[in-house]
């Protein structure tokens, strides 16, 4: 194809993502490091009968005007990314220098609101992802043995955890294990503790989380093992069998790296699905004991009384970076695998 | 199918059939019982003292002098006006997947057609573009949003939405055209067709159950959206995921809670239907990518 057709082409498409995505991420970059104004304030002093007092006012006029002239904000810098809701230099230096031990650093840590996010993230990602993988793998290892008849049906059913809209799947399941759900109940009555709350626990709402999780991501998982082995070479396997290989041998020399590539194909895409769980944290209410990088975007840009921009821009830009971190790897074995082919 | 290499020992398969029995209670119980919750009364639904009142309505019975109840969808669709949320997201969803679409295939088509090394990278700069959490991409515009006056809309969130699904669109659709043999555009511009013709008249054609299946995807993508209609619309304009979760902050007064729960139960049954009719185009949409790259 000729240059200029495949320019014309690609044009709306190509343009669509520059507006949208590579020029937001730089208008992110640059607002991380404004802060907001802050109200400008008079002082007046009121003097009565009984002396002078001084009063502190906020002039609505001239924050606005500054608001006006410039949106962004006032320069920070990097200060926005070394405060105590981001990196937290100063915070981390004093916690390592005062903990006698490994543990007691890591709980201090965990009492800034930047590395709670990273670690429930990070937990997340790596403890569903290969969950999903493992438990897909068996379903479509049980669908493929069951008759041809119930496959469409299974298939069908199989796929609404995935279909379904994540803030509402993780809705229903919140209000099954509810305290006066029907797990929730039934989980009191079983353990006979009727203080047995899946939401007070930190540790229970990050098991909560992740059976969401597994349970969200497992038929996506399970449906591309199962295409993948309609289409396992039969002759190698019978060749093999022949050559006396019994079924452990057959499976773990001709089904599994034959499905490899498939293990790669949904790490990729699981990686990046779960670094960015948020909407299981909002349906599950969870903030309280779990909270996500995306989720503490979120909440800044929601704010309560102040929607804190520049906040939120730091938090999103670290988060950029840790994506990156994550693809680091795929790249570099894409860049690999092209050069190979085209030398 | 039924070569030996295939037979399994009794025992295996037993095994793998109880396995995926109980995968399916756990896939599928979850909707059965909110579908079935979501024409009680708050007491049965959440029924502390015994499950089974859920299942026969004894409450309800006793609130409302039947087994079943409509309030909960007669508070949400009428009171609460859940209706106005259900036109949005038909807006919203079909205008995205129109115009994902119409970008997908052009860019999609020149992609798979390209041979120069910078298709390439165009690939894999949407690949990481796709890795983009999109809230962080949400805390990008809003600030120029609001000073340019464009928060709220709807045709805002159509447009950013789009965008957000280009990445996804253009590499499915660049692997479904990839399975079309080469030479049949090159047929049709040897006969005379410039290659926007040989696009629309040969290529798009049998192209269909690819631009299907992506417009499947599409969507999926943009009527499961929470972070950016949740940040980008305003109250009135609000799709039905966000105005689910707006329902969640303001009914801690009792019974309202199941004005959410039938709400998040009409907001699944779109779904259902489109599982039921698209399957096996749902199927191999998600292993176009695996299998086949």
């Amino acid at each position: 194809m000729k240059h200029r057709t495949f320019m014309w082409f690609i044009l709306p498409s190509l343009a669509a993502m520059i507006l949208f995505i590579a020029l937001p991420i730089f208008s992110v970059f640059t607002q991380s490091f404004f802060v907001s104004h802050g109200q400008v304030l008079i002082e007046t002093e009121n003097c009565g009968p009984f002396g002078c007092k001084k009063e502190v006012t906020v002039d609505v006029d001239a924050t606005k005007q500054l608001n006006m002239e410039n949106p962004l904000g006032k320069f920070n810098g990097f200060k926005t990314y070394t405060n105590r809701n981001h990196l937290a230099f100063q915070e981390v230096g004093i916690a390592w220098n005062s903990s006698a031990s490994i543990f007691s650093f890591l709980k201090s840590l965990l009492n800034l609101p930047f590395y709670k996010a990273l670690l429930f993230t990070i937990t997340y990602t790596f403890c569903v992802t290969p969950f999903v993988i493992v438990i897909g793998l068996f379903i479509a290892l049980g669908v493929n043995s069951l008759p041809t008849i119930l496959k469409g049906p299974t298939i069908f059913m199989s796929l609404l955890p995935m279909i379904v809209t994540p803030l509402i799947g993780a809705l229903i399941l919140y209000w099954m294990i509810d305290a006066e759900g029907i797990i929730g109940a039934t989980l009191q009555k079983v353990f006979d503790d009727s203080s047995l709350s899946l939401k007070a626990s930190p540790s229970l709402t990050w098991i909560m989380l992740m059976v969401y999780g597994v349970w969200h991501a497992a038929p996506f998982s399970f449906i591309v093992f199962y295409a993948g082995l309609q289409t396992v070479p039969e002759d190698t396997l019978e060749a093999a069998m022949i050559d006396g290989a019994n079924r452990w041998q057959r499976i773990w020399y001709i089904v599994v790296p034959y499905m490899m590539p498939l293990v790669v194909f949904i790490t990729l895409i699981q990686l990046m699905d779960n670094f960015r769980v948020f909407e299981p944290i909002v349906g599950f209410s969870a903030q309280a004991n779990a909270t996500s990088l995306s989720w503490i975007i979120y909440n800044d840009l929601r704010g309560q009384d102040v929607q804190l921009f520049g906040s939120a821009s730091t938090t999103s830009m670290l988060t950029i970076l840790g994506v990156g971190f994550l693809l680091i790897p795929i790249l570099v074995r894409t860049w690999r695998d092209f050069n190979t082919k085209t030398v | 199918m039924n070569i030996k290499a295939q037979k399994r020992p009794v025992m295996l398969t037993l095994i793998l059939v109880m396995f995926v029995t109980l995968w399916l209670i756990v896939a599928i119980f979850p909707f059965l019982w909110t579908f079935w919750g979501s024409f009680k009364v708050e007491a049965d639904f959440f029924s502390k003292i015994d499950w089974k009142y859920s299942i026969f309505g004894i409450r309800t019975l006793a609130e409302t002098g039947y087994n079943f109840t409509g309030n909960g969808y007669e508070g949400a669709w009428i009171e609460q006006e859940f209706w106005r949320s259900v036109i949005n997201t038909l807006i919203v969803v079909v205008s995205v997947v129109v115009i994902s679409l119409t970008l997908g295939t052009l860019g999609g088509y020149a992609l798979a057609r390209s041979g120069y090394r910078y298709a390439f990278w165009l690939l894999m700069l949407a690949l990481i573009f796709r890795a983009m959490p999109h809230i962080t991409l949400v805390s990008g515009y809003l600030l120029p949003f609001f000073q340019w006056n464009l928060w709220g809309h709807l045709p805002t969130t159509i447009i950013v939405m789009v965008a957000i699904n280009q990445p996804f669109t253009l590499w499915m659709l660049h692997s479904f055209f990839l399975n079309i043999p080469k030479e049949m555009d090159e047929s049709a511009m040897v006969d005379g067709c410039t290659r926007f013709q040989a696009f629309w008249h040969v290529i798009i054609p049998v192209m269909w159950p690819g631009v299907i299946t992506t417009g499947l995807f599409s969507f999926l993508l943009a009527y499961n959206d929470f972070a950016v209609t949740g940040m980008l619309l305003s109250q009135e304009n609000q799709t039905m995921v966000p105005k689910i979760a707006s329902f969640l902050g303001s009914t801690t007064v009792k019974g309202n809670i199941m004005f959410a729960v039938a709400a998040v139960v009409s907001a699944t049954m779109p779904l259902f239907i489109l599982v039921v009719f698209f399957q096996r185009q749902i199927v191999s949409g998600l292993t176009a990518g695996a299998v086949k790259g």
